[in-house]
């Protein structure tokens, strides 16, 4: 397990990071006509200096998941609940409307495609890796 | 695995952006469907949206409607003494429906249901481009 997380390198917890960041952008495009909903995002900053914390003192990295069987892998890398909430933030309108809602959907929009490219990228990478791999193991 | 939770949040928008249509088609639908009683003339309708409740903590959010309301505008009136439906002093009442305000409903919840689907679609390329890795 170890050895193909080292393989991949970041790109596994990008990955989630990604996707966590499309799922809240997809609720901000989702409610734009909600009167009175805030806009959310996350930000990259923080989550990554909570995963510095994390690996400096990785007993509170695995306080999140519990383990109830000696055969059970810790979960590893991945962006716990607690994170993703530090990590939110509310954005500031640009235009602010009566209705009390600071959704722009093309800024939304923006960001959305923004995470969907670096998903790509790591997906990418982490397809050359698999690539990689399979060349070592056939030979060909 | 939560990955089709964008399928959940994008799939909330766009049934409440289909209800909005809905609720503007029957409205210009029924723009000009006079009465000759103020109180039974029909009303214009309108979604009311809210994001889904019991996630105000999380980042995530669908949408949902809460309910269709009845506009509470004052209804037309008109002197047409010739017309069937005239009441006795020879009004008519329209319906309270503002055919430009309608227009625009129609065109942001048109937009708005684009905007999902369109994140919807790039959610499902990147789910069947992670299904595909390494082949």
């Amino acid at each position: 397990m170890s050895g193909l997380d080292s393989l991949f390198g970041v790109h596994p917890a990008a990955l989630e990071f990604q996707r966590q960041r499309m799922e809240v952008l997809a609720s901000n495009i989702a409610n734009a006509d909600t009167p009175g909903y805030q806009a959310k995002d996350l930000d990259f900053n923080k989550v990554l200096q909570q995963a510095a914390q994390n690996a400096a003192a990785p007993a509170a990295a695995n306080a999140s998941s519990a383990l109830t069987h000696p055969a059970h892998i810790p979960l590893e890398g991945g962006i716990s609940q607690d994170m993703q909430k530090a990590a939110t933030v509310y954005r500031v309108a640009t235009q602010p409307s009566v209705d009390g809602n600071t959704v722009d959907v093309q800024t939304e929009q923006a960001a959305y495609a923004e995470s969907a490219l670096h998903y790509q990228a790591s997906m990418s990478f982490i397809d050359y890796r698999l690539k990689s791999l399979m060349t070592a193991i056939t030979g060909n | 695995m939560s990955t089709f939770k964008i399928f959940d949040i994008a799939g909330s928008a766009l049934s409440a952006q289909s209800l909005r249509l809905n609720t503007v088609a029957s409205n210009l639908a029924n723009a000009d469907a006079v009465s000759g009683d103020p109180t039974k003339v029909y009303k214009a309708r309108m979604p009311v949206f809210r994001a889904e409740p019991g996630t105000e903590g999380s980042a995530t959010a669908g949408v949902q409607v809460l309910g269709v309301v009845e506009s509470q505008a004052e209804a037309q009136k008109r002197y047409e003494p010739g017309h069937p439906l005239a009441d006795a002093q020879g009004y008519v009442y329209a319906p309270n429906v503002n055919t430009v305000e309608e227009m625009v409903n129609m065109i942001s919840a048109s937009r708005a249901y684009q905007g999902s689907v369109e994140v919807m679609n790039t959610a499902k390329d990147l789910a069947l481009r992670t299904l595909n890795l390494g082949k």
